[in-house]
Formats: structure tokens, sequence, C-alpha cells
């Protein structure tokens, strides 16, 4: 045993002579200082990395087998969709291998969406953090680009009429909409040349940017440390060394959560994998039949806030941008030299006529793809004196609490065939989502905050 | 353009007339009975093979359920030695109108908020009723007026539908009514084998994966309160 030791200590050496294997592990695990009050909400981080690494070795073995083929074969079926039902049945373990990829990429997005609920709670999106959280913002983006991409692969009817709508929403940008969408498709309709770049896109294009993006943003982590659920660094603590090492307690910790979470997603993955249709849907067990659009065209479960606040802009909806864009002028007319008043001035009429003459449609994409955007603008937004939920007033615990609930009701109304009542709720819903971001600069000042204490609480 | 795309894409659904809200027949699991998914294997290539396929699933598939080679061979061909298979795509729309859908995954697409997929199969297939005013003399309570001719009318017999919109046997078939539910049970069995053959290995698994991670589960929190009795 003694000579094995030192044989291995040997090794580690040399290894460490040409490359820090020792410094990486020590900087990164065993010497890599943490807070020692995370909390639950703190395991989806590492939950995120651990679905992004089940995603791409489960992704490898679906390519084996998976053919992007529009074309149809004997039976009548599309190549792509009967590929699929072969890796069910006839690869051997194929179905598991499936149903882990696809109840994967659901959990995956639940799994990112709380990970970003702790941001919002603790407000690990404050100075010093900004890069971290604007390199999540872009992971995020991916994220929905490599999903997308994904759902058109198994060329259900879902797949296909979901990628018609997605598609067809580039074609509503003014002068240059048709041509590139058609750019995009490859084709006038979806068809075999769109399968083609979605198979591109999502195997290797986006996963590529997505493992990069992943990495920076972990970089940029070690670089100024885990927040924590008080919000006040631990360096500045008055002791100076509140912080325990990642290695071992946070990995024994973090090998804890993974069986609290494997439990619940082996459930689904082994006893309803198509998760009451919302995993899988059941309309996507039809092959893609370009000639029968089917009755309703539901988003799957994660973009479907996105997809609502899509649906709110109507013609008539267009007026609250609007106005918004009107007081947001106003104010900056009111304030501004005149030099830039003139410009402002401008700008206000340019965005109104292009209100009036563009269709809403067009606004609708912009509101959705805003949407997302507007998170990028987090850590300039929130001027709280303090960080942590703990310690903020009441108008921010309002805002978010309004903010989860117009998320989850968009995120169900998205689901649902519109009618004029769900339209408006979800327009009252839009409005909501971008209040709590774009009102953030007026209610974060006014907001009356305890004081946080000096240093942490153990 | 592609406005025209969707109004286009509209047309043959306005045709084919959705169905109205049914409530479904809960369907027997008979997914570990051998015999009745033989019998439904069976069964589907005698009355529904004409013509529909079940492209997806394949021989070895079939050998999962207990069939033997020569039943499969001697099951799927007629009686004048010539292997079954779907008629052509161009014959069905000269006969029936459409071309009869595949049923590999049947029992997965008609999965809805008013049942599984099998329940819907199990209540459509019994609730075909007579209708002079349909070209197929046929009707269909869960789908309203259906493309699909009852071919199993021999065995269930004929059914009315009275003033209540409740359907009456009028005409008994071969077989007594308790005996139509069972074959069209076992039918159904077979079709949501078809549609996915791994699920019986599926759930056993998950029982050993489940098992596996609770013992995993305790050990790991075992660790973790090893490690942490220091911290704090």
């Amino acid at each position: 045993m003694g000579k094995l030791n030192s044989t291995l200590r040997r090794l580690l050496e040399w290894v460490d002579a040409r490359f820090p294997l020792s410094a990486l592990w020590r900087r990164h695990f065993s010497e890599y200082y943490v807070p020692r009050n995370l909390n639950f909400w703190y395991i989806f981080g590492a939950l995120a990395l651990l679905m992004l690494v089940l995603q791409v070795v489960t992704g490898i073995f679906l390519a084996m087998h998976y053919k992007p083929d529009a074309s149809i074969n004997a039976s009548g079926v599309p190549v792509a969709f009967a590929s699929v039902e072969v890796i069910m049945r006839d690869v051997p373990w194929g179905w598991l291998i499936r149903y882990l990829h696809s109840t994967g990429a659901s959990v995956f997005f639940v799994v990112v969406y709380l990970h970003v609920f702790c941001s919002l709670l603790y407000g690990s999106y404050r100075k010093p953090r900004e890069l971290v959280w604007l390199l999540g913002v872009l992971i995020f983006m991916c994220l929905m680009a490599v999903a997308f991409s994904g759902y058109v692969l198994s060329w259900g009817q879902m797949s296909y009429w979901g990628a018609q709508v997605i598609m067809n929403l580039f074609s509503t940008i003014p002068v240059v909409g048709p041509d590139l969408a058609i750019w995009l498709r490859g084709d006038s309709v979806v068809g075999d040349a769109t399968l083609g770049r979605c198979f591109a896109m999502h195997v290797i294009a986006v996963p590529l940017v997505l493992i990069g993006l992943v990495m920076l943003h972990v970089v940029a982590l070690r670089q100024v440390g885990a927040n924590n659920p008080d919000g006040v660094e631990f360096r500045k603590m008055k002791d100076g060394n509140t912080g325990i090492p990642f290695h071992p307690y946070y990995t024994v910790k973090l090998i804890l959560g993974l069986a609290l979470f494997l439990l619940p997603f082996s459930a689904i993955v082994f006893f309803m994998p198509e998760f009451g249709g919302y995993f899988l849907e059941y309309n996507n067990f039809i092959p893609a039949d370009p000639l029968h659009m089917p009755e309703f065209v539901a988003p799957m479960w994660y973009f479907s806030p996105f997809y609502s606040i899509l649906r709110a802009v109507t013609p008539d909806f267009v007026i609250v941008p609007g106005l918004a864009v009107t007081v947001f002028f106003f104010w900056v007319i009111a304030i501004s030299r005149s030099s830039i008043k003139f410009f402002a001035a401008l700008l206000w009429l340019l965005a109104m006529l292009g209100f009036y003459f563009i269709d809403a449609g067009f606004w609708g994409s912009v509101a959705m793809v805003g949407s997302v955007l507007v998170w990028g603008g987090l850590p300039w937004l929130d001027h709280s004196p303090v960080r942590s939920i703990r310690y903020k007033g009441f108008y921010a615990k309002l805002a978010l609490a309004f903010f989860v609930a117009s998320f989850l009701v968009l995120g169900y109304l998205g689901m649902q065939p519109p009618t004029c009542l769900l339209t408006l709720i979800s327009q009252a819903g839009t409005v909501v989502y971008f209040a709590f971001f774009l009102l953030m600069p007026v209610y974060t000042r006014m907001d009356k905050c305890k004081t946080e204490p000096e240093r942490q609480v153990a | 353009m592609s406005r025209l795309l969707i109004v286009l894409a509209f047309i043959p659904l306005v045709a084919f007339a959705g169905g109205g809200v049914a409530l479904l027949d809960k369907a027997p699991d008979k997914s570990a009975d051998m015999g009745a998914l033989q019998n439904g294997a069976r069964l589907y290539v005698d009355y529904c093979l004409g013509c529909h396929s079940v492209s997806h699933l394949r021989y070895g598939r079939l050998r999962d359920i207990g069939l033997s080679e020569a039943q499969i061979i001697g099951n799927s061909q007629s009686p004048g030695g010539k292997q079954r298979e779907p008629m052509h795509s161009a014959d069905a729309r000269l006969s029936v109108g459409s071309v009869a859908p595949d049923l590999s995954l049947i029992t997965r697409a008609r999965s809805s908020e008013l049942g599984s997929g099998a329940d819907w199969l199990y209540t459509y297939l019994r609730s075909f009723y007579r209708d002079e005013n349909r070209p197929t003399g046929w009707n269909n309570s869960v789908v309203e007026n259906t493309g699909m001719p009852h071919v199993l009318w021999e065995l269930q017999g004929e059914l009315v539908m009275d003033d209540n919109q409740g359907l009456k046997l009028v005409k008994p078939g071969r077989p007594k009514p308790e005996e139509y539910d069972t074959i069209v049970s076992d039918l159904t069995a077979f079709l949501s084998y078809a549609a996915e053959p791994a699920a019986s290995d599926r759930k056993w698994w998950g029982y050993v994966v489940l098992v596996g991670l609770s013992v995993f589960l305790v050990l790991a929190y075992a660790l973790k309160r090893e490690f942490w009795k220091d911290i704090h």
C-alpha cells in the first residue's frame, strides 16, 4: 500500500511539473472557500451542470441512431420520426437513453428556472457578479435555441407546426423578414432543409457555444466567489474567516442533493416519461404532416411564458408600449441638455411611427425577445442598498411575488388556446412582467430596507 | 404566402371533422397478459391490417410477446398464402376516401386529459352505431362522422343511437356482449404494447433504480452528516 502511494505521489509530481493539476484542484475545490450558510437554493447550479453532462452524453448516443431526414419511408412515415421509434424499440436501451434525454430537457429548464430564482432571491446578479449574470443570460438563450432545435428533430406534428410558427416570426420583420425566413428555413415551408439545419444547430453549433459559456460562467464565479443568502460578502466579515472549503463540505452536500434530485427524476423517466403530455406531447406521437395543421399549436411548457408575451401583443395592445416609450422619452427630454432633447424627440417620433405602421406581430416578436434580453439589465436596474430578499423592503418583495405570479400565469396561458378573456389576462401578465424590470430603479430606491448584519449569521 | 398556407392547412381539418367530447371507458390493463397480447395480435392481423399498418413494430417485438416464428408467419398470411399487408394508398383513397393511419403509436397519440390513449381506443371500438346517412352505414359516438367502417360488426352486432344519445344493441353479434369487450380489450392491449414495447421493462427497471437510489440517499445523508458535524 505504501509503495502504491509513493508511486501515485511521484506520478502526481510528474504531472504537476508539466500541468497545474494540484493547483487546479486546490483553486476550484479543496481551497476554494465558500460561505458556510449556502442553503437549498444553491444546489441548482450544480444540478444544471449535471443536466448539461447528461444531455451531452445521452445526446451522443441518440445522434448515433437518429436520422435527420424528412423524406417519407416505404410505410409512409418520415424517416426522422421513424428513426426515433427505432431508438425507442430496437436499439438496446434506446428507450432509456431517449427518455433520459427528453425528460432531461424539461428538467434542465426546471433546474435553470430555480437557479435563476435563487439569484433573484439573494441578489446574486449585483456588483461584482455582473459578468457571471450576463454570461448566465447568454447561457439561457443558448439553452432556448438548443431546446427549440432539438424539439424539431423528433419531427412529430407539434415539432413541425411549432417550427412553422417560430420560423414565421422572422417573416414579420419589416423589409428583410420574408427573405430572412426563407434563408433560415431553407425553403418556403418547414421541410427537409429546416430539419438538417436544426440537426446541425442542435448537435454541434449551439452546444459548442453553450459549453464555452458555461466554462466562462464558472471561471467568472470563481473570480468573485459565491454569493450567499445574507447577500453580505463573507470576505468582508469581521472575523475574516467564515468561509469553508468547497471540498469536502459542499461536495458531500452536493452528493446528498444529487440523491434527492435523482429520485424524482428517475421516477419520471421510468414511470411517467410523458409527464401528462408536458414532457412528451401526445400530438407529437403523430408524424409531421404538412397538410394537417393541428387545431391548436402549443409550445413546450418551458417556452410558454415567452410565447404568451408574443401572443399578448395584439394591434390594440401596441398602445401600451407606445405609452411607456412616451413616458420614458418625456422624462429624458425633461432632464437632459438641449442637444440631447432634440435626439430624444426624434427617437420618440421614430418609435411612434414604428408602432403605428409596423404590424403588431413584429412588436410581439420584439416583446418576446425583449422579455429575455431584459434579464441582462438586472444588475443595473436594481438600486437597492441591500442584496438579499432577507433585508429588502416591502416593495421589492411585492414586486418579486407579482413577477413570479405573472411568469406562472403567462406559462399556463401560453399552453391554452387564446380567448378574449385569456388574451386580456396575458396582456396584464406581460405588463407585470416588464414592470418588474423597468420600474425596478424606482421601487428599489423607494424601499425601506432592513440593515444587513455586519457579519454573516452562522 | 404563409397566411395562404395556413388557410390551406385548415381545409383537410374541416373535411376530417373533429370528434365531440365523450366520456371514455377505462381499458383493462392487460400489459402482462401474454395470452391477451397474442390474441390481440391475431385479431389485428385478421381485422385491422388490411388497412392500417403498424410499421414501427418489428418481427423481434412479436417474438417478445411469446409468438413463435411459425405463428407469426402463419398468422400474417391470408388463406391464399399471400403475405398480408395494408392496401396501397391509391386504393385506399379510392375506396375509403383517405389512407388509414399507421397504428403503431395510436394509444400514445390519443392520450388526452379525458383518459389514456388505450381508454380512447377501447371506447372508440365499442361505440360504432348504425347511421344510414353515412357512406359506410356506420357512425361513432367517440369520433363523430368517423371515416372508418365498423369492421368488427360481426363480433359486436349492431347498435343504434337512441334519443338520449345512448347506444343500444339491437342485433347481437356472434359472441356475447361481454366477450366483445374482452376482444376489444385484447386488441387494445396489443396496440398499447405496439406503441411502447419497452414499457414493462421500463417499469421493472424503475423499481430497481428507485431502490438503488434510496440506498444511495441513506449513504449520502450519513456522509454529509459525518462531515458537517464539525461546522456551526
